[in-house]
């Protein structure tokens, strides 16, 4: 039989970590996300699976020891908060450019700059449009529960792995501080070098041997034409991604005029309150993008075909919503609702939005 | 059955620890549950709350605004969550330092002296669990043998011979919870 625990979304990401076979997690306190690293110290993983834990001098120290340990073909975690993560942006791009799978947690917070220590979503453009310098993607996914924030450890290591791309778990504030019951999967095993290599191939530096070419892990080409084939060659990749790796979920949609377009904390809201708009009588459904990046564009143009208006709410001043426009683009109208700055919207204040909007 | 609670009071009145239990309780019988502490500056300010749903059914919104029981255990709590309390619903509060009693008649109004029982019993930090007994007195959503699961599952093994106490606590303020007024 699974587990059953009663865990906050941090230490149900911490616990995912180990048991799915993570080697190394490097961290800096930051609320509201510290549970992570106080639950690997409370834990004690380096008994359990001989996984590394280890507190970094800073958060952008953090990131380069996941280049370090990522460049060994090993599966590796930083997780900080917003303004933690603005520091690490640098190693990200890094990461993308050499390639390199590891799983990076933001448990977001009110913003901009030191901000406060209240959940929010406005950290979306940072995390789906860049946020480091260059052409590149992140996998991006968001969670709605603790479930789901246990669960997308073990999927987000998979996709860094399959795609070598880093991955970026989107949570927030209250996701991340409150309790809810959780199943946690059967301890894997952590992969020793040679598995890593049969699994994935050997691109990483686990040592050169007779019968190969040394692996160079560097984002760094001064050779401009080969710079660029580079970027062709991460395209190509991302287009592979959107092509397959696209997850969203969809609540009383079908026979719904109206859509609520929201993920993570927002979406679980939302959900309310397109209950109390069936109590109503209003056909209010709910689509949350589980996946930012890549995005359910798809999915949102053909609301362009056959609903009537889409409210996108958003626990920052309006960010998803541009994705939401481009791909509905002018066929229906989208409205952004949210709260801003730490400030959690409730389920009756978004439908007397959407009712100022849309009825 | 959906239950949606609020527990508010000060820090260090086991507020969030009383409604850890509560979530334990619901998870030992099976239901869904969820615990969303407010963890923020008023929480630094001395003032803690947690919102505590459990439910047959999958929860949606961890974040409320109307609640079907308020329990609360100061007078800043008395003027921010009263007017949350849903009509027909149930607002469970110790009067020990409330100076502005709740007004609202269209809400069940109980009382229980749990400060001061847990004085009497001489069980000070089980205060929280007289608090609980009275409200599972009021509302008995989930059974006292689930109750002690709770407890043995939330708290560290090193605190299990405090359980007996505890349910020494919890039963006494099933005792002595007063209904001061039914919702008209």
């Amino acid at each position: 039989m699974k587990e059953l625990r009663l865990m906050k979304g941090n230490e149900a990401m911490a616990e995912a970590a180990i048991r799915c076979g993570a080697d190394g997690y490097f961290g800096y306190p930051i609320t509201p996300q510290s549970e992570v690293l106080e639950y690997f110290m409370a834990e004690e993983p380096w008994n359990r699976t001989g996984m590394i834990v280890l507190q970094a001098e800073s958060e952008i120290a953090a990131i380069n020891m996941i280049y370090g340990g990522a460049s060994t073909g090993k599966k590796v975690l930083t997780s900080s908060s917003s303004p933690g993560i603005s520091l690490k942006q640098e190693g990200l791009s890094y990461l993308a450019g050499a390639e390199l799978p590891c799983v990076v947690i933001n448990v977001v917070r009110g913003g901009p700059g030191l901000g406060d220590i209240q959940p929010a979503q406005s950290d979306y453009f940072q995390s789906v449009k860049g946020g480091g310098h260059g052409d590149y993607k992140l996998f991006v996914i968001a969670p709605s529960s603790v479930q789901e924030s246990a669960d997308f450890v073990k999927k987000s290591f998979d996709i860094a792995f399959k795609y070598r791309i880093p991955a970026l778990i989107l949570s927030d504030g209250a996701i991340g501080q409150m309790m809810e019951k959780v199943e946690l999967f059967e301890q894997e095993e952590r992969l020793t070098d040679e598995q890593v290599i049969e699994k994935y191939g050997s691109w990483a530096t686990t040592g050169k041997t007779a019968d190969r070419e040394r692996n160079i892990i560097t984002s760094l080409d001064l050779i401009p034409e080969r710079l660029e084939d580079h970027n062709k060659h991460l395209q190509a990749k991302y287009a592979e991604i959107e092509a397959n790796e696209i997850m969203f979920e969809e609540i009383n949609c079908e026979d719904a005029e109206h859509i609520i377009v929201a993920y993570g904390t927002s979406a679980r809201i939302c959900q309310k309150t397109v209950q109390l708009a069936r109590e109503k009588g209003i056909k209010l459904g709910l689509m949350r993008p589980i996946t930012l990046w890549p995005f359910p564009k798809a999915k949102i143009a053909e609301y362009g075909e056959t609903k009537k208006g889409i409210l996108v709410v958003e626990m920052s001043e309006g960010q998803m919503i541009e994705d939401v426009q481009l791909n509905l683009n002018g066929k229906i109208p989208a409205i952004h609702f949210g709260r801003s700055g730490g400030v959690i919207p409730t389920p009756d204040e978004v439908l007397i939005a959407f009712e100022k909007h849309f009825m | 059955m959906t239950e949606e609670i609020i527990i508010a009071g000060f820090g260090g009145q086991g507020v969030l620890s009383m409604g850890k239990i509560l979530a334990y309780s619901g998870i030992m019988q099976d239901q869904e549950v969820s615990w969303m502490p407010a963890y923020g500056p008023e929480m630094r300010g001395g003032t803690a709350n947690v919102t505590v749903i459990l439910s047959d059914d999958r929860i949606n919104s961890p974040v409320l605004n109307a609640y079907d029981t308020a329990i609360i255990l100061n007078q800043q709590s008395m003027d921010k969550f009263e007017e949350t309390v849903k009509p027909g619903g149930v607002l469970l509060y110790d009067p020990n330092g409330i100076m502005k009693h709740p007004t609202r008649t269209d809400i069940n109004i109980f009382q229980v002296e749990a400060a001061a029982e847990a004085a009497r019993l001489k069980v000070g930090k089980s205060f929280n669990m007289v608090v609980l007994g009275a409200y599972l007195k009021i509302k008995p959503i989930v059974e006292l043998e689930n109750v002690i699961k709770g407890l043995k599952k939330s708290l560290p093994e090193r605190y299990h011979h405090l359980i007996p106490m505890n349910e020494t606590a919890i039963e006494s303020g099933q005792k002595i919870v007063k209904e001061i007024q039914k919702a008209k």
